[in-house]
């Protein structure tokens, strides 16, 4: 009888035991300390797993989820006050300020980091990254499955590609080797940055911009305040070659999360606007 | 001393055949016939759109911001009559460029289109109030170079902390144009907002030659020939505070040139402040000119700073008349 007992309270300690593993595989605690990575967990996460995202994530120029974000605490991606919400796990990009990511190691709190993505493929494959890390590989499977069939649905060969530029601040232009690269592709533009030798993108010269005369030049939205930097792509002699543009602003393209898709829809629109 | 007609014309040429010069320098390789073929006609292609709109504004900033810089310094040096006065060294530009700084970050030039010259214009006019309180007609040279470091430094701790406090992210890293100066990727925008502050300014400033002239004899010789001094005071710190003003609104603070080109002209006009006002505009369009040719020359890549041009050649010149005027200081 006393044996019995004690039998069954050794299962009863094996089981919660190995209940508790489980329990430690899926975190219960996430914080998140990047832009991309606020996105991926906010669309994810279980109900109260994702305890505090980072600041961006509120600014509507750089985040797509800025409406979501207000439901969750922000951080302003410190060591410091990110150990203090005792995560048992801590998301951050590949570019997170290392020191930060050596103090949060030296704690010893797990950090998943996560590089940025520059493909469209990199979407899926981030979401189902992010998935695993949350334990959420079921939800993962679904929106990368969903993100999938939206974009071959949205990814046309049209039989004129128009040549376009991505044109930002102080003339920087994005090449096919990023991702407003691979939206512009997607949408069925060519991009000049390819013809001047850049596909990992560059800065170009008004000049040079204007010589090669693209179809359409895409720049993005204004920061409030002021700066030389974002006169560049709203020089004067750029107004004809800007007319037809998306209106894309940082939002819509700089992580690689379904809102993408967004950005290829308007660039496909504005393409079918432009006469041939 | 070179017959000033003679003075003027070769001057005249000069910035002539480097305005040429700088119209057929950029980043695109332009054909030199086309593309001035393409100038003058106008047209929708893009050679037309880059002589028309990118090159011809840069040109012309070049001219009327060095003429600016020459004549202000000139018309300083003969009011303070001490070669060290020049707006870069004494804070001026470094004030007006505060003043342009301020508008642009809080908005209000965005709002309207005067408010940015404006600003820059009344950055100018407290720096030159303050130099002339400090400095005065008689004051040494010590005084005034060291009320010019005062304010340079309070001037430029400001302008990075406004630029430091931006929402933009790409404002702090803007610092180094606005105490550099630069005119890459300007246009014919920042042509109307600077030209009429600089030709009004200018036009006051050159219009006080006779006044100079009989300052050189001395306050009450010159008071006694009928030059109101509070009068020329007046219009020399309007006139000024209009022409660095409005420079530095549209191209950051660009030092030196007031002092390298009446220095270099002084003696060729008979060291008379009446012609040298004017030598100094015309020396001082040719100066900025050639530096920002060879900004573009030198560095095609990268936006080399105008003012890192004319600091080299400046700064040793500045160097060398310190030593010569060294026995004035205590």
């Amino acid at each position: 009888m006393q044996g019995s007992v004690r039998a069954s309270s050794v299962i009863a300690l094996l089981a919660a035991l190995w209940v508790g593993a489980a329990a430690a595989d899926t975190p219960r605690r996430v914080v998140s300390i990047n832009l991309c990575t606020d996105q991926l967990a906010m669309l994810l996460a279980a109900p109260g797993q994702l305890v505090s995202i980072s600041h961006l994530a509120r600014d509507p120029r750089s985040s797509a989820m800025v409406v979501e974000a207000a439901a969750y605490p922000i951080n302003r991606a410190s060591a410091e006050e990110v150990f203090l919400l005792a995560p048992d796990l801590v998301l951050a990009g590949s570019f997170t300020a290392p020191a930060t990511l050596a103090l949060l190691d030296r704690l010893g709190v797990p950090v998943v980091q996560l590089p940025p993505a520059a493909t469209l493929e990199d979407v899926g494959a981030h979401l189902r990254l992010i998935g695993t890390a949350l334990g959420r590989e079921a939800v993962a499977e679904e929106l990368a499955a969903q993100f999938e069939t939206e974009l071959a649905a949205l990814r046309v060969s049209p039989d004129h590609r128009p040549r376009a530029a991505l044109y930002g601040a102080n003339g920087y232009s994005s090449g096919v080797q990023s991702l407003p690269g691979q939206v512009l592709q997607a949408a069925g533009f060519d991009n000049v940055a390819t013809e001047l030798d850049m596909d990992g993108g560059g800065m170009i010269a008004l000049e040079q911009l204007i010589l090669a005369d693209p179809d359409l030049v895409i720049g993005g939205s204004r920061y409030p305040g002021h700066s030389r930097a974002e006169d560049v792509p709203r020089h004067p002699a750029l107004r004809e070659l800007r007319a037809g543009g998306a209106g894309l602003s940082d939002a819509d393209w700089v992580c690689g999360t379904p809102h993408v898709l967004q950005a290829v829809a308007r660039l496909v629109a504005a393409r079918e606007g432009l006469t041939p | 001393m070179i017959a000033p007609r003679a003075l003027a014309l070769s001057l005249s040429a000069m910035v002539a055949a480097l305005f040429v010069a700088s119209l057929l320098i950029g980043p695109a390789a332009l054909p030199v016939g086309e593309s001035l073929a393409a100038l003058v006609a106008g047209g929708d292609g893009p050679l037309a759109l880059i002589m028309r709109e990118i090159r011809l504004p840069r040109a012309v900033l070049a001219v009327l911001i060095g003429a600016a810089l020459g004549l202000s310094g000139a018309a300083m040096q003969g009011y303070l009559r001490n070669p060290l006065a020049e707006p870069g060294l004494i804070g001026v530009s470094a004030s007006a460029a505060l003043g342009a700084v301020i508008a642009l970050q809080t908005g209000v030039a965005s709002a309207h289109v005067l408010a940015l010259p404006v600003a820059a214009l009344l950055g100018a006019v407290v720096a030159v109030g303050l130099i002339l309180g400090l400095a005065g007609p008689r004051g040494s040279s010590l005084t005034l170079i060291l009320a010019g470091v005062a304010i340079s430094a309070l001037a430029g701790a400001f302008t990075s902390l406004v630029l430091n406090l931006s929402p933009n992210p790409f404002a702090a890293s803007e610092i180094v144009f606005w105490m550099m100066g630069s005119l890459a990727d300007r246009s014919v925008l920042h042509v109307a907002i600077a030209a009429p502050f600089i030709l009004g300014g200018g036009a006051v400033l050159l219009a006080l030659g006779r006044g100079l002239d009989a300052l050189t004899l001395g306050e009450d010789a010159a008071a006694a020939m009928g030059v109101s001094l509070s009068q020329l005071r007046l219009m020399l710190v309007l006139g000024v505070a209009a022409v660095v003003g409005a420079s530095t609104a549209v191209a950051g603070a660009v030092g030196f040139v007031g002092l390298v080109v009446p220095h270099l002209l002084r003696r060729a006009v008979g060291a008379r402040p009446s012609r040298l006002l004017w030598a100094s505009a015309l020396g001082g369009a040719a100066m900025v000119l050639a530096a920002d040719i060879a900004v573009r020359l030198v560095l095609p890549e990268r936006d080399l700073k105008l003012g890192v041009v004319m600091a080299i050649v400046g700064a040793p010149l500045f160097l060398h008349l310190i030593y010569r005027t060294r026995g004035e200081f205590p």
